[in-house]
């Protein structure tokens, strides 16, 4: 790359040799395969019969670093997860970077490769692209959207629309909550207190493929990203019209989370996630299902965490630590800091 | 210790619950009147812990409940000022005024800010002398000190552009008109965090005059559930007294500093509460030294006393008169989504517990 470009300018947008150079320099630097290679407009995917999944999502988080990831590996995580909980496996993903003039082309770098490093991870591919650059002030130094595709095999075609769910399927998560939300608020330049929080940010493909090969009675599957754990369980009430009973002594938060919930007046619940899976099984395999878990490095602290339910129809109970009941509601809104 | 976990161990709050059901005889109502009381009864479940002697209604406690409409009017209206930051709490951000809402002013282009401390609001001011920074203070004698303490920093910082539209509140005379106004209490369960400032003799009249228990407590369930068995215990053998439940923070002269940076900077002003009207001396106003720094007095912002919302009972609510259920609105027309009082959109208020934790 120009030692001089150290900085985004208009023109990397404009279609014309700064782009290319860009492309050349920089994407295809970290993303080239054989299908990108070819630079065709859309990409040519060789076929098969499976269903195919297909997802996009965009990433406008701020800041763009945050611990334990950037917006780079949270683009392919996200999108990577969207397909995963879809019961598919993701194969090819396009990244398109919307980039505010000025941007430090040190920043992007650093960005475009841990998005690289992520897609590798993933085993997926990134297949296509897109390059905009906008005037200063018409976006906020860097948006990044990715859409992917999945190939969804027959017996996993119904793993995630909540079919079949009864009373007494046991409700399971992967590891603590919280983490994502917390890290990245605790990054913002306006908080004035460091904490050990670290984002969750990971793609969940694998874990999942290991759950769905060894089991058969997945009925549902989510990420809690925004709006959290709550938001999830409440969507699947709202699904299904049975209740759902959260044991509050049994769910996983990192110390960290818990402190920083007290102190800001948050509920663990409504933070964002961004490698975690919420999963729905038949009761008679939920330690099967438990074990699978626990042996993926992402789901060493799995557990149970609650139980599908015939009472309070439509509602999420939380049984509290301290013996007591309370509602777990959606979130409204984003979670705003309180100050007593 | 570490504070997180054992004022939540089950054990001990069942072994206090008990306790409770064996000594409780007599009727007894009791208010908590702070609001972030009202949000950990209803979180942690301490109604279902609780015989059906005792009643626990709400207070006057929550400061974006209690802080007048015309309040919020006022800061929608200093937003629209060019050049003006408004800097302040995530609270009062949704909070509708007559007809907006900082979040819709935000939105429309006014530069508004969250923040976790006055003290940000000066480093904002610092950094852009070109533009007029506002804080709009609210709270009771918890969050005052520190706008106090940001005032007086910014008095020796020579600072030109930072200001507070202060609504701040003390606690003790809207207890005590509540009481003189014939609301029926037994007891109050009385907020922690305003006594690790202002100390516990602020109460002494209520127990002395009143003839009621006043215990000073924690946010957490074995601190409600203790000082729920005190106020029990006081009640049943007809000694009403002030007590401190909270000892790990809560000293009975309270902190002498934070006490200081108040009277230094604030006097009692007679302040206006939503749902309940003008209390003689029961606000602070920024002191004539100091009203450099007091917006009021800077800038000539006049909006309209906007009348309360047509069938909202957030007064009597407040009051502990009713409850969410009683009022016609609540969960139908006002919800956290499209609040109508304040009492539902503030996280801390009765209808916003009621509606996220009542199973």
């Amino acid at each position: 790359m120009n030692p001089v470009e150290d900085k985004i300018l208009l023109s990397h947008g404009n279609g014309g040799r700064m782009m290319h150079n860009l492309i050349e320099n920089l994407f295809l630097k970290y993303f080239a395969n054989p299908i990108l290679n070819e630079q065709t407009d859309a990409a040519i995917l060789p076929a098969n019969t499976a269903d195919i999944a297909f997802t996009t999502d965009s990433f406008v988080i701020d800041p763009l670093f945050f611990p334990g990831g950037n917006i780079g590996k949270l683009a392919v995580c996200g999108t990577v997860n969207d397909l995963a909980v879809s019961g598919a496996d993701p194969l090819y993903l396009s990244v398109s970077f919307i980039i505010e003039e000025g941007f430090s082309m040190k920043e992007l770098e650093l960005i475009v490769s841990s998005l690289a490093d992520e897609a590798r991870n993933a085993r997926v591919t990134i297949v296509t692209g897109d390059t905009k650059v906008v005037n200063k002030g018409k976006c906020d130094k860097l948006f990044i959207n990715t859409a992917g595709i999945g190939s969804v095999r027959k017996e996993n075609r119904f793993v995630s629309k909540a079919r079949d769910i009864k009373p007494g399927d046991i409700i399971l998560i992967n590891g603590a909550i919280g983490d994502h939300g917390m890290a990245v608020m605790s990054a913002r330049e306006s908080f004035n207190f460091k904490s050990p929080v670290i984002s969750d940010c990971a793609s969940l493909n694998h874990l999942i493929r290991e759950i769905l090969d060894q089991t058969v009675s997945v009925k549902f599957m989510r990420d809690p990203t925004r709006g959290g754990v709550a938001t999830v369980l409440n969507e699947l009430t709202g699904k299904t019209g049975f209740g759902i009973e959260i044991d509050e002594s049994a769910l996983p938060i990192s110390r960290g989370v818990a402190a920083m919930c007290e102190i800001l007046g948050f509920d663990p619940l409504h933070i964002a996630n961004e490698g975690k899976v919420i999963i729905v099984a038949g009761h008679e395999e939920a330690d099967k299902i438990l074990t699978v878990m626990k042996k993926n490095i992402l789901g060493g602290k799995s557990a149970i965490i609650g139980r599908v339910t015939g009472d309070h129809p439509g509602k999420v109970a939380l049984k509290t630590e301290t013996g007591g009941r309370r509602i777990i509601d959606t979130l409204t809104g984003d979670p705003l800091p309180r100050i007593c | 210790m570490q504070y997180l976990t054992e004022f939540r161990n089950k054990d001990i709050i069942l072994a206090l619950s008990e306790e409770v059901k064996r000594i409780s005889t007599k009727e007894i109502t009791l208010m908590e009147v702070c609001g972030g009381h009202t949000m950990a009864i209803h979180r942690f479940g301490i109604h279902s812990l609780l015989p059906p002697t005792i009643r626990l209604i709400s207070g006057p406690g929550c400061p974006v409940c209690v802080s007048s409409q015309h309040f919020l009017d006022a800061a929608i209206a200093y937003s629209k000022i060019p050049g003006v930051v408004i800097t302040t709490y995530g609270d009062l951000i949704r909070v509708p005024g007559s007809v907006s809402s900082l979040e819709k002013e935000n939105a429309a282009g006014r530069d508004i800010r969250i923040i976790y401390s006055p003290l940000e609001a000066l480093e904002i001011a610092g950094k852009n002398p070109e533009k007029q920074v506002i804080f709009p203070g609210i709270g009771f004698e918890t969050t005052a000190p520190a706008t106090a303490a940001t005032i007086v920093e910014a008095k020796k910082a020579k600072l030109q552009n930072f200001f507070v539209l202060s609504a701040h509140k003390v606690m003790p005379p809207v207890m005590k008109a509540l009481v003189n106004e014939g609301v029926k209490i037994d007891g109050f369960i009385a907020p922690g965090h305003v006594s690790a400032i202002t100390g516990t003799a602020i109460y002494n009249d209520l127990a002395d005059v009143f003839k009621l228990g006043v215990v000073v407590t924690g946010f957490e369930p074995v601190d409600l559930m203790q000082a729920i068995l005190m106020l029990v215990r006081q009640f049943e053998s007809g000694l009403p007294k002030v007590e401190i439940q909270y000892q790990r923070v809560v000293q009975s002269e309270g902190n002498k500093i934070a006490q200081g940076f108040l009277s230094q900077v604030f006097e009692l002003k007679d302040d206006r509460w939503r749902g309940l009207g003008i209390i003689p001396k029961s606000g602070l106003k920024i002191r004539n030294e100091f009203s450099f720094f007091d917006a009021e007095k800077n800038f000539n912002v006049t909006v309209p006393e906007p009348a309360d919302p047509k069938g909202c009972i957030c007064g009597s609510i407040l009051r502990g008169l009713k409850t969410p259920n009683d009022c016609s609105l609540f969960a139908k027309v006002c919800t956290p989504s499209f609040p109508v009082g304040a009492c539902m959109v503030s996280g801390e208020g009765n209808c916003a517990a009621f509606y996220k934790y009542r199973l």
